[in-house]
């Protein structure tokens, strides 16, 4: 893998940008470049808020990026805004907790994660972000598991401690569902 | 020393406390707001002092009483509230004070938007206040980068004891990158205060003035003004040539944001057989005239130069100044903060080599 970028989309609160900044985490301490561009913009105003995650080998030219190798839709006006944007063969992760609809795209791998379900299994419905996070990295394989259990943990410390074990179970859960339908090789 | 991952205008605070600035005054404006949020923490740990002053007219001369009594200090704003600053920037040069003032830049004219652009090239290089002064103006195009631009400001502040800008966009802003900082803890003061304002007791007084009335005293003033910004001109002007390799066929000017994103479209188009290559300033102040020139010149006869910018065109003008009609120098610009892609510059490249009319401005993506 020399690189990849990744759109993870949704509403306000739906916790992407945290589940970014894990990710982007996870891929500096396993050596990559990063970077990790929101959205701050008028598009805050209720529509999505996304960020886009920049991992490669290579220093990072451009950080925003027009057609990404990857995308999690949390809701409906981010798959609709994001995935025709997609590059064929990409990773689309769609949450099937909130969006009935198929992204319309059979040239890539699309996984469908009920987040809301696995989170609540996990331990807690507020985990579904790395629910989501943890299928596209099963699918991608673009960080070792390892990498973002450490980073989860890294970044919930003191009186938020408390919320490691279940974000953890939860980007478990979504990690075993992304292996199984997975692109990784 | 371990990397961290830091957004922007929280990295740009922490560098300043690695500088040894111990002084903020500043007014909340998106998009640098994180700047003075992650101050307001952070400096009362190493015993500096945070205020946030009634408007950004007020922080401005607010950093000219501080750093007139010999007190690192900075500010931080942008492109709507640097044009209330742009008084006290002039007085400040005036009197040869040392400090630092971070523009985040945003789009304009007017309050425009909160989306990145670089339309306060002029401003910050050859505009603001009134008056034959200059700053001195970085532009980095990564986070990494304004950390270590950031930690050269302060340097450059204290050595030419001259107001110093550091210029980035919104993107910059409020992106996060990994970053190593070159010096743990907070940085020492300044070296020398022996011009500053710190009590005259047992001392002959000392005058932080900007008011000559004689016209030879004031015309001394500007001289000696004058020689200090041709001797930085001489000894601090900085630029990177990118992708310069054996040749290139057509040279791409572009500074900050721009030119990360230039880079992507120049390793695309080198893949596809294009020699391209990028000429970055890195001091927008003083502007790199002559690597530029010799950038330019090292081409072959008739190849030309696109000149790419958030703005409707004002970068364009120190690179058309460069090339004194050596080259044709086309431009692409955008504003409102659209972003180009790197395939719009790809593209604009692409069409220049076919020998298309070049529009001036259209494309991009609207980051937001």
């Amino acid at each position: 893998m020399h690189g990849t970028e990744v759109v993870m989309a949704g509403f306000g609160g739906q916790g992407m940008l945290l589940a970014g900044k894990i990710l982007a985490h996870a891929a500096m301490d396993s050596g990559m470049e990063v970077s990790w561009l929101p959205s701050y913009g008028p598009e805050m105003r209720g529509g999505t808020a996304n960020v886009v995650v920049c991992m490669s080998e290579k220093p990072i030219g451009s950080p925003l990026i027009e057609s990404p190798r990857g995308l999690i839709a949390m809701n409906l006006p981010s798959l609709d805004k994001f995935a025709p944007k997609v590059k064929p063969g990409g990773v689309i992760v769609v949450n099937g907790s909130l969006i009935d609809k198929d992204p319309g795209r059979d040239d890539c791998t699309v996984i469908r994660v009920d987040s809301r379900a696995l989170a609540q299994e996990a331990g807690s419905e507020r985990a579904a972000n790395f629910v989501v996070l943890g299928a596209y990295v099963g699918a991608t394989d673009v960080v070792p598991e390892e990498a973002v259990t450490e980073a989860i943990g890294r970044e919930f410390t003191g009186n938020k401690a408390q919320f490691v074990p279940a974000n953890v179970a939860a980007f478990r859960a979504g990690l075993k569902l992304g292996r199984e339908t997975g692109v990784a090789s | 020393m371990a990397k961290v991952l830091m957004k922007g205008n929280e990295a740009l605070g922490e560098a300043a406390i690695r500088a040894g600035c111990v002084h903020f005054f500043g007014y909340p404006i998106t998009p640098q707001t994180e700047v003075p949020e992650y101050l307001v923490k952070r400096l009362p740990e190493v015993g500096g002092e945070f205020v946030q002053a009634e408007s950004e007219v007020a922080a401005i001369n607010m950093v000219f009483g501080a750093a007139g009594v010999g007190i690192k200090c900075m500010t931080s704003s942008s492109s709507p509230g640097i044009s209330l600053m742009a008084e006290g920037l002039s007085y400040i040069a005036a009197c040869e004070l040392p400090c630092v003032i971070i523009n985040i830049m945003r789009a304009g004219p007017g309050l425009g938007g909160i989306l990145p652009a670089q339309s306060d090239y002029f401003q910050a290089t050859k505009g603001h206040g009134h008056g034959d002064y200059k700053l001195i103006v970085l532009a980095p195009s990564s986070v990494q980068e304004a950390v270590d631009l950031m930690i050269l400001a302060f340097e450059l502040a204290e050595t030419y004891r001259n107001p110093v800008m550091l210029c980035a966009d919104g993107m910059i802003g409020q992106m996060m990158e990994p970053v190593e900082f070159p010096r743990e803890g907070k940085g020492p003061p300044l070296r020398d205060n022996e011009w500053a304002l710190t009590g005259c007791d047992g001392r002959k007084r000392r005058i932080v003035n900007s008011l000559f009335l004689a016209p030879e005293e004031l015309q001394q003033h500007n001289l000696n003004l004058k020689a200090k910004y041709d001797l930085i001109a001489e000894k601090e002007t900085r630029s990177e040539l990118y992708g310069a390799g054996e040749s290139y066929d057509l040279l791409v000017v572009a500074f900050g944001t721009m030119a990360r994103i230039c880079k992507t479209a120049i390793d695309e188009l080198r893949q596809g057989g294009l020699n391209v290559a990028l000429f970055r300033p890195i001091t927008l102040n003083p502007f790199p005239y002559g690597k530029l020139r010799e950038a330019m010149d090292a081409m072959p006869e008739g190849a030309r130069v696109l000149n790419v910018e958030m703005s409707m065109g004002q970068l364009v003008w120190d690179v058309r100044y460069a090339a004194e009609g050596s080259r044709e120098v086309e431009f692409y610009g955008t504003a409102g903060g659209i972003v180009p892609s790197p395939d719009d510059v790809a593209e604009r490249i692409r069409g220049i080599v076919r020998g298309d009319e070049v529009a001036a401005a259209e494309g991009g993506e609207g980051h937001g």
